[in-house]
């Protein structure tokens, strides 16, 4: 739930940051911690006295392109961002979502919130996750120390590797006040490649094809016929999409060796340039589900058995990640949910509609606890966000 | 390089450990005598030996859950093994500890093409890998210098590197699970064959944790069908400058190479007269870059790359035509190591990695200190992301010649900090650079880490002495200093 009594604070220095946490934990008191705040519905929080957002720690400190690193203060708008290094042929490669009109709710997320919740695109199967990317970081603990991990460069194995567990971790074990993440080249050419009308075994057969071959593949979805209906598709059946990034000459040999190995899928169309860009924002923001009243799960699978999640759960379902990401949306019960992600050797998230995680349990639940502990042992930031139901 | 000191009542219980490792793993899984023990008292770290109570070679993950859950019982120090190809000193054992040796675990479990992964036992080679999956026309992408020898859960615990993690990633970026035992004996499962799992990313921080939180059983990793094809660039250049520049040019025009090397002349040289890979002994700097993908992608980047490179004066340049040629222009880089060994009688392969545009003035102080030591260096660079590997040469048997090269060493690692950088970029913290690690990271930083040791192993059993220069207990660290005194900051709201 959303707490709109706690009063929200803005610091503008890691300093204030480290003050208000400090006090937080000798008052017994606890802090909700949000960048753009446009997830803050995902996750139960339990009540909080106070909310402190990172929206004024928003300074680019040091871009450096040809270093292929940027290092920035977490509230710094993704829009921003983005439109920062695009200027110097750059991207972040993971193709952070926005999901705000897919949960609902408003605003411009942050750098900050796109690495706590560990966000990616449809790109993670060629370029890896938000976690990936993510080089260095100095925050404030839940302890209210100021710390920091990592490094500015983009190899580095000096210490524990903190930055996977700061991404994903939702802002429950520190306050990220200032992050270093990988920046590479964006693509000068991209093409996707349409297969049309095939049932969902035989579309995770075809991007198993196409990611099994030398192409660089490096988005694949597939969506239902009322999913492909919407622009710029406006197909009335259901749509496979393979994409192909990079230099136009290679694009171009790509696409022709891809062709050829897809021989027996039947027509295959194609849209480039903008008309291709504009259809991996639909995917990567699962716009055909936005607005809709259901609840709305997140399914990491592994690809090949992808589809076979949403068929032992009525509803509807749309695949990114080559099969192995299946956004479904069902009236099924949470636990019927998460027992088949799990049976399929994977796990569900709930954005809407449901509690978000599953229960941790036995030793592993016992040592996410411990960690949990390491970093916030009194449970200041984000007190019940991470905690699981069935 | 000081370890702890050994506790003199754990080597004095050697019978009984012996005894209770024996029960657990009977026959010859057990080595305890003298002889036995001395291919274990070192890894690739040569300069430092040390001879362990006993070492065990389980053969199932159960074993090493009971052998671990045992010492964790009786306090007694362990540190896991895989090939002992360590450049770190990851490996090395304690006086007062057993060596945990994975290397019965050696079998390719399942091979998933449909997943794009294998899942594998942690003592397969990193190259056994690829080798169960290139007859589809896969392989796995990390490849350290020592591929051939190395094992798969030597690469988690150091987050092993290679040539070509520039496009494709270090380790970490290249798993998908592992199976992982705690020192308590608990075996807890972490990732799978979904890109992701729910909770902390635990895999993500056991990668590259040397040892320190878990022993691995059983990995998933990644694995990708082979580029269409791959050509190779050697271009020669009269000033260290130039190549840098080159790489600079290269990858800020938008190309990420699938390797991108340089190498100083004494290390061309030393090549040059190992291999005969055609390198150019007078240049300055060569760089070896790599292309992969489809033949009109090769094509077109190698006239780019050699345009660069010639407006940034490079004078010699061959493109390889052949499988053949590309591998021998690559046989140098990779004998680079042991071609300066065969100029000197002991090196000391450093790690540092530095923001490229530092390269030039980096090289040009490394220069300086290796005339105050006078002890020779040569440097090899995986230029592309910043990795610097200077080899110090020394011989062993001068006295003092260990103790200065050590300095040396220390004097290179905290240049690379002083200008952006960091103490290791692959190699990891083991011995060897432990105790720099206080040129990074403050006491508040090293504490924050140490509370994670303390969350999968508060007794501090396993591979203590490496990566923290100094371990507090656990009970200490883990204490809260609350100060209700004065606000820092008494102009901002408060509750």
């Amino acid at each position: 739930m959303i707490d709109t009594t706690a009063r929200m604070l803005k610091p503008t220095t890691p300093e204030e940051v480290q003050s208000l946490v400090a006090e937080a934990g000798a008052a017994a008191r606890h802090i909700e911690v949000v960048g753009g705040g446009t997830k803050r519905g995902i996750g139960q929080l339990d009540p909080v006295d106070l909310v402190l957002s990172t929206q004024r720690l928003d300074r680019i400190v040091d871009y450096a392109p040809e270093e292929l690193v940027l290092t920035a203060q977490p509230g710094v708008r993704m829009a921003d961002l983005e439109k920062l290094v695009a200027a110097r042929g750059q991207m972040l490669a993971f193709e952070p979502p926005r999901w705000t009109r897919l949960v609902g709710s408003r605003g411009e997320p942050t750098l900050g919130g796109v690495l706590a919740a560990n966000l990616s695109g449809p790109r993670r199967i060629r370029a890896g996750a938000a976690r990936d990317h993510f080089l260095g970081f100095e925050a404030v603990s839940g302890r209210g120390e100021i710390f920091k991990a990592g490094g500015k460069v983009v190899k580095n194995v000096t210490g524990y590797d903190l930055m996977k567990l700061m991404a994903g971790s939702w802002g429950t074990l520190a306050i990220l006040t200032e992050v270093t993440i990988k920046v590479l080249p964006a693509p000068r050419a991209e093409t996707t490649l349409l297969l049309f009308g095939l049932p969902d075994v035989r579309a995770s057969e075809a991007m198993a094809i196409a990611m099994n071959g030398p192409w660089e593949v490096s988005a694949a979805a597939h969506l239902p016929a009322f999913a492909a209906r919407a622009r710029p598709l406006k197909a009335e059946m259901p749509t496979t999409a393979l994409r192909l990034e990079g230099f136009e000459a290679s694009v171009a040999a790509r696409v022709d060796g891809l062709l050829g190995a897809l021989k027996g899928y039947g027509r295959i169309d194609a849209l480039d340039g903008e008309h291709s860009r504009d259809f991996w924002v639909q995917i990567r923001e699962v716009e055909a589900f936005a607005g809709d009243p259901r609840p709305l799960w997140r399914l990491s699978l592994p690809p090949a058995a992808g589809w076979r999640g949403p068929h032992g759960l009525p509803g509807d379902a749309l695949y990114d990640w080559a099969g192995g990401l299946a956004w479904l949306l069902t009236e099924e019960p949470a636990a019927k949910v998460r027992a088949v992600a799990k049976a399929l050797g994977g796990h569900a998230l709930c954005l809407r509609g449901a509690p978000a995680f599953g229960p941790r349990d036995g030793a592993l639940g016992a040592l996410q606890d411990r960690v949990k502990a390491a970093f916030d042992p009194l449970g200041v930031l984000n007190p019940g966000r991470l905690e699981g139901a069935a | 390089m000081h370890m702890p000191i050994p506790e003199a009542a754990l080597i004095a219980r050697k019978g009984e450990i012996v005894r209770a490792l024996q029960r657990i793993v009977p026959g010859e899984g057990v080595v305890a005598e003298a002889a036995g023990l001395v291919p274990f008292e070192s890894d690739g770290l040569s300069a430092y030996r040390q001879t362990p109570i006993a070492v065990v070679l389980p053969e199932t993950t159960a074993q090493v859950s009971e052998i671990l859950a045992w010492c964790h019982a009786n306090g007694v120090k362990v540190v896991p093994r895989g090939a002992g190809t360590s450049l770190s000193g990851g490996a090395l054992p304690l006086a007062d500890g057993v060596v945990l040796g994975l290397s019965k675990f050696n079998r390719v479990l399942e091979v998933d093409y449909a997943n794009r992964c294998a899942v594998v036992q942690p003592g397969v080679t990193n190259l056994g890998v690829t080798a169960a999956v290139e007859g589809q026309g896969f392989y796995y992408a990390p490849d350290p210098s020592s591929q051939i020898a190395c094992t798969i859960g030597g690469n988690v615990a150091e987050n092993s590197g290679g040539v070509h993690c520039l496009k494709y990633g270090l380790t970490t970026n290249n798993l998908l699970g592992c199976e992982l035992v705690l020192m308590t004996g608990e075996v807890v499962r972490l990732g799978g064959k979904a890109m992701d799992a729910e909770g902390y990313d635990l895999l993500g921080l056991v990668t590259g944790s040397e040892g320190l939180l878990g022993v691995v059983t059983e990995v998933t990793v990644r694995i990708l069908p082979k580029p269409e094809t791959a050509k190779a660039l050697l271009l020669g250049f009269p000033t260290v400058e130039g190549a840098a520049a080159t790489v600079g040019d290269i990858i800020a025009g938008g190309v990420i190479p699938a390797g991108l090397e340089m190498m100083d002349n004494p290390a061309i040289r030393a090549a040059e007269a190992f291999v005969g890979a055609g390198y150019p002994v007078d240049a300055a700097a060569l760089l070896i870059v790599e292309l992969d993908g489809p033949a009109a992608e090769c094509a077109e980047l190698t006239g780019h790359i050699r345009g660069l490179a010639e407006a940034r004066g490079a004078d010699f340049l061959r493109i390889s035509e052949t499988e053949a040629e590309r591998l021998a222009f690559w046989a140098g880089r990779k004998a680079a190591f042991p071609a300066v060994g065969r100029i000197a009688p002991d090196y000391f392969c450093m790690d540092g990695t530095i923001p490229r545009r530092a390269l030039p003035q980096v090289l040009t102080r490394i220069a300086e200190l290796s005339a105050q030591y006078g002890l020779g260096v040569a440097n090899v660079f995986h230029a592309g992301d910043g990795n610097l590997h200077p080899l110090i040469l020394y011989d062993a048997d001068i006295p003092g010649d260990l103790e200065k090269a050590e300095a040396f060493g220390a004097d290179i690692l905290k240049l690379c900090v002083a200008v952006g950088g960091v103490l290791t970029g692959e190699h990891g913290v083991g011995v060897e650079k432990r105790d720099l690690m206080p040129e990074m990271f403050d006491p508040t930083d090293l504490a924050c880490q140490q509370r994670v040791k303390c969350a999968f192993d508060p007794g501090l059993l396993l591979n203590p002495g490496k990566v923290f220069p100094t371990l507090h207990r656990c009970a200490e660290l883990g204490r809260m200093h609350v100060h209700r005194g004065k606000l820092a900051f008494p102009e901002l709201p408060r509750f």
